[in-house]
């Protein structure tokens, strides 16, 4: 079908309101050199069941939560730390048995009705102390779920106060639920926090000759493990990373390194932007999801040091890693050669994982965010040209300056210029990358996610866990992009090779072929008997 | 170590808890309202707790689970959520086309004081409620009970909304299923079919859940309690409700709206609580029991006598909900086993009393506690303390498991490691055989694994 009659068919179903409001977000892309706006980080309509979650989600969820020496203690009742609890798959990795790690636990006020009516800080401050007492963390990040910011209960005070009583670094978030439009609200008001309260706080980096801070890397599935191995095989120091297989630490000497690199754009764009500013640490987009994004991203890398030695070290490295993934990739590819997949999740995935599918043969028709915004469709050029809503107005803005101890250029105007081809500050989208004629939606309904299968049977759906067994149940493979049905890791060279094997495993299984019993399948037997 | 911060000692906390054996009532209303045929919960708050309420239930049954939001913003916050709460019923009927909307409520609406029950009469009032489609809600505030409490509450509304008494009585007996799995919920229904009575079971989440593989996704699947089969609930004999904390105020309620008389069971896991559910099933319908479930009853017997050298006398900690519990711990206790520690933290005083019934002669020593903080880092610490031979519970405790080496049993709310509970009953006698080929299975494959070569037995 073609998609324009695709996208109005789909409308008709909606009352008239809701089919011009989703109307903007459903696109039929005109190719890279005509890219079109699309609407997005724009509210869901209530009543259409979303794959969104809420800000706290994307607060403590995904940026904070993938550090393992900060006791995360939620303030609210039970049920919003329960479902984060050990939900997101971040791998971590302490150096030593006694090390901190406080990833399997959860930390929760569990507030009761009486703290609704007479406030809950009493309740917090006590819940501190015991933390400290029974854990002796270096750091409380204190997280609001939804009641939290109605009844008043200030907890940035109660940070302060018990920061100032504990001796230990504790802050809060302003995270409820409601704020913003989606998870995404919830990576920028985490990235404030860390520019306020951790980024700066020592000055010891990590040693090495090219110092490098991975930004918007998770570590599901192992992902951070890969990159760390690969980096390290080039002789390149992780200073820190925000946030997979990291530590308070990290974070804090994060202004030491020499330059930053962004994998998810949407989650961390903030705190790459901001310590610009403020440490002159200069911070360009990476891809590490690919294999030939991968060597690319280490090229880029090599080129921003500019020294031979790396260079040659980093190519030396891609040659023998690319060896292997063409091994995988030649014996996998026939198997996976023409097929389709749609992608749907995230803020940086649906972009990112075309490369792995594009590297198997695989073409995407159709792609879109969950909470993404119009620059990670369209390219940050955009950027300017967004309204500023009433919701992502809720969302402080930091203003932040040079540092007037730590601040120091890391490259003089003319250096920067002569590497323009790297593309400081820059990222294209996911538009400029797909093909003409393709279906973009943002913030894709459970409806719309139906009649894409219906209509297009694609050959491999990605998508999250609510979606997961709805696809499966017509028949089509989903594979899960934010837990990666816990396989993984995916990141790098023999992150590429596992996900060949994993999609030529689903797109391949038995299993699917005999859905139909044998009695279902051949009526002709049925007719015989009749006869 | 993966809990490597767990000591064994243990401090008084008045605010902290951590590691929870418990989660927030709207799941609980979610869970409960699917066991409607053709009904969408929707969740009236921000689309987090939604999201959340989803993905839990999801990555437990591994099944589609289908819901809708109010997607409050910063806005609805501040003005109220009935804007919200009526485009979402338009848009609800007008897409997904259930034919009922089952709201329940999130701490945030509960917080700002939004009144469902007006909202929704508006919606009614409207015409935003089709004909012959129906719209009802419950209250549940997370800050209070948990998702136990959510479960009843919508269990609760159900007869609020739809029971009815009319001029004729119906030769039909209600059960109220506590929170079970699809497949135990099947399991009771299949013991009334041999017994022959005719039954309404509410809620139902069985062929909702537990579906199969059939190429297309059935947004409303066949199972469920339907509307007429609700609403004749108020012209019953009688009512059993499995699980008190569950089923009790919707079994008081229906007593008080339609005068059907109830019986209050705990949920039949284990022998005696399901010689008493069969017992009263039987004196509710007036039916001899066959002898088809005295055969079940007497193979679970033959089981438990051939390995009952394996149980006796070994150490169990449980946690999960009390409805689960309570009969739980009285089976382990009928097998001469040690349930010494118990927690969970779904509030209420009924369950210290049943289970201070259940244990006092037996297990004097045991520990339990429920409500506030009494979550799974205490339960671990009383481990540290003196150890266990098993453990009983959802997923979260693998991590204790596996740091202190004790076998773990799953059973509970969420399964998120393991396959079967949804298939596989724990209730009835067939299910107590099931629980204890489990328990056998993991004490004996431990065996197995640590005892000294020359020990190794090829019989057990
Ligand atoms: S905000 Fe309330 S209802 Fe929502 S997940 Fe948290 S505890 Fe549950
Ligand atoms: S795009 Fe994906 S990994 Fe990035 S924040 Fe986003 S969900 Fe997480």
């Amino acid at each position: 079908m073609d998609p324009q009659r695709w996208k109005q068919e789909v409308l008709k179903k909606y009352p008239s309101k809701v089919a011009k409001k989703r109307e903007k977000s459903i696109m039929v892309h005109e190719g890279a050199d005509n890219i079109k706006p699309i609407q997005a980080n724009v509210r869901t309509i209530p009543g259409i069941i979303t794959q969104r979650g809420c800000t706290y989600a994307g607060c403590k969820g995904v940026v904070l939560g993938p550090t393992r020496d900060i006791v995360n203690l939620v303030h609210g009742p039970i049920g919003c730390s329960f479902y984060a609890w050990l939900t997101r798959r971040n791998q971590t990795l302490p150096p030593t048995p006694d090390s901190p790690n406080y990833m399997m636990y959860s930390f929760s006020t569990d507030m009761q009705d009486s703290n609704i009516v007479f406030g809950g800080e009493i309740k917090l401050k006590q819940a501190c102390r015991e933390a400290f007492e029974l854990f002796k963390p270096k750091a409380i990040g204190i997280f609001s779920t939804c009641p939290v910011g109605l009844i008043g209960d200030d907890v940035h005070a109660v940070a302060r106060e018990m920061k100032e009583e504990l001796g230990i670094n504790i802050f809060g978030f302003s995270c409820e639920g409601y704020k913003g439009v989606s998870q995404s609200a919830g990576h920028h008001i985490a990235n404030n926090a860390l520019v306020k309260h951790v980024i700066g706080l020592t000055d010891k980096a990590v040693e090495g000759k090219y110092k490098i801070n991975m930004l918007g890397e998770y570590n599901i599935g192992g992902d951070a493990f890969e990159l760390e191995r690969i980096l390290d095989k080039c002789g390149i120091s992780l200073n820190s990373s925000f946030s997979g297989n990291s530590t308070m630490e990290q974070f804090e000497r994060a202004h030491m390194a020499d330059l930053n690199v962004v994998m998810c754009h949407r989650s961390i764009n903030y705190v790459a932007e901001m310590m610009e500013k403020k440490y002159g640490i200069p911070w360009f987009k990476v891809n590490f999801i690919g294999a030939e994004a991968s060597a690319k991203s280490l090229r880029k890398i090599a080129d921003y040091f500019g020294d031979q030695d790396l260079k040659n070290r980093v190519e030396e490295v891609i040659a023998e890693e690319l060896a292997i993934v063409k091994k995988s990739i030649d014996e996998i590819k026939p198997r996976t050669d023409g097929k389709m997949a749609m992608l749907f999740v995230g803020g940086s995935r649906a972009h990112h994982y075309q490369e792995l599918f594009n590297e198997l043969g695989m073409s995407t028709l159709s792609a879109g965010y969950e909470f993404g915004h119009r620059d990670d469709y369209e390219g940050r050029r955009v950027i300017p040209t967004i309204t500023i809503d009433a919701d992502s107005r809720n969302i402080e803005e930091l203003t932040v300056e040079a540092d007037p101890m730590k601040f120091k250029p890391r490259k003089t105007e003319e250096e920067l210029k002569a590497l323009e081809a790297l593309d400081f500050n820059g990222y294209d989208g996911m538009l400029a990358e797909m093909a003409k004629g393709t279906l973009i939606i943002d913030d894709l309904s459970h409806y719309e996610m139906e009649k894409l299968i219906e209509i297009y049977h694609p050959d491999v759906f990605c998508a999250g866990i609510k979606e997961k067994y709805c696809v499966q149940k017509m028949g089509i493979p989903l594979k899960q992009l934010h837990s990666y049905d816990y396989g993984g890791p995916y990141a790098g060279f023999e992150g590429a090779v596992n996900f060949y094997k994993d999609i030529d495993m689903i797109v391949n299984t038995s299993i699917w072929k005999m859905i139909k019993a044998p009695w279902e399948a051949e009526p002709v037997i049925e007719a015989e008997y009749a006869a | 170590m993966l809990l490597r911060h767990t000591t064994d000692k243990i401090i008084d906390r008045e605010a902290l808890t951590i590691n929870p054996a418990k989660t927030c009532q709207p799941i609980g209303a979610m869970y409960a309202a699917l066991g409607i045929h053709g009904c969408l919960p929707h969740s009236h708050g921000s689309q987090g707790c939604c999201s959340y309420h989803r993905t839990a239930l999801t990555r437990h049954y591994k099944e589609p689970v289908m819901a809708s939001t109010s997607s409050f913003t910063e806005g609805s916050s501040v003005f109220g959520g009935q804007a919200n709460l009526l485009q979402a019923v338009e848009t609800i009927f007008a897409v997904y086309n259930p034919d009922i909307i089952a709201v329940h409520t999130t701490c945030l609406s509960e917080t700002i004081g939004d009144d469902v029950n007006q909202i929704a009469q508006k919606a009614r009032d409207d015409g935003k409620v089709p004909a012959g489609k129906y719209l009802i809600h419950c209250n549940t505030p997370s800050y209070v009970g948990s998702h136990v409490t959510g479960y009843a509450n919508m269990v609760t509304s159900m007869v609020k909304h739809f029971s009815a008494r009319s001029a004729t009585r119906k030769n039909q007996v209600n059960l109220i299923t506590g929170w079970v799995e699809p497949s135990d919920m099947r399991e009771i229904k299949r013991l009334a079919t041999e017994m022959g009575v005719k039954i309404v079971m509410f809620p139902d989440t069985s062929d909702v859940l537990d579906t199969p593989m059939t190429g297309k996704h059935e947004f409303y699947p066949k199972g469920g309690v339907t509307i007429p089969e609700l609403i004749s609930t108020g012209d019953s004999k009688s009512t059993i409700g499995l699980g008190p904390f569950c089923t009790e105020d919707a079994a008081v309620l229906l007593d008080n709206k339609c005068k059907v008389k109830f019986d209050m069971l705990e949920l039949p896991i284990g022998l005696k609580a399901t010689d008493n559910f069969i017992t009263s099933l039987s004196r509710a319908a007036g039916v001899q029991v066959p002898e088809s479930i005295t055969a079940e009853r007497g193979r679970l017997i033959d089981m438990v006598t051939d390995m009952h050298k394996y149980l006796y006398g070994k150490r169990v900690a449980l946690y999960g909900d009390p409805d689960t519990l309570v009969p739980l711990t009285e089976f382990l206790v009928t097998l001469d086993m040690k349930p010494v520690y118990i927690v969970s933290g779904t509030p209420g005083k009924k369950f210290e009393a049943s289970l201070t019934k259940v244990l006092s002669k037996k297990v004097p020593e045991a520990k339990f506690k429920n409500g506030e903080r009494a979550d799974m880092y205490l339960l671990h610490q009383w481990i540290k303390n003196e150890p266990v031979d098993l453990i009983i519970g959802n997923s979260y405790g693998k991590y204790i498991s596996r740091d202190e080496d004790i076998p773990l049993v799953r059973v509970g709310f969420p399964i998120t490691d393991r396959v079967g509970h949804s298939y596989f009953p724990i209730v009835g006698y067939n299910g107590a055989m099931n629980l204890v080929t489990k328990m056998l299975n993991m004490i004996l494959d431990k065996e197995d694994r640590v005892c000294p070569e020359e020990k190794v037995e090829l019989t057990m």
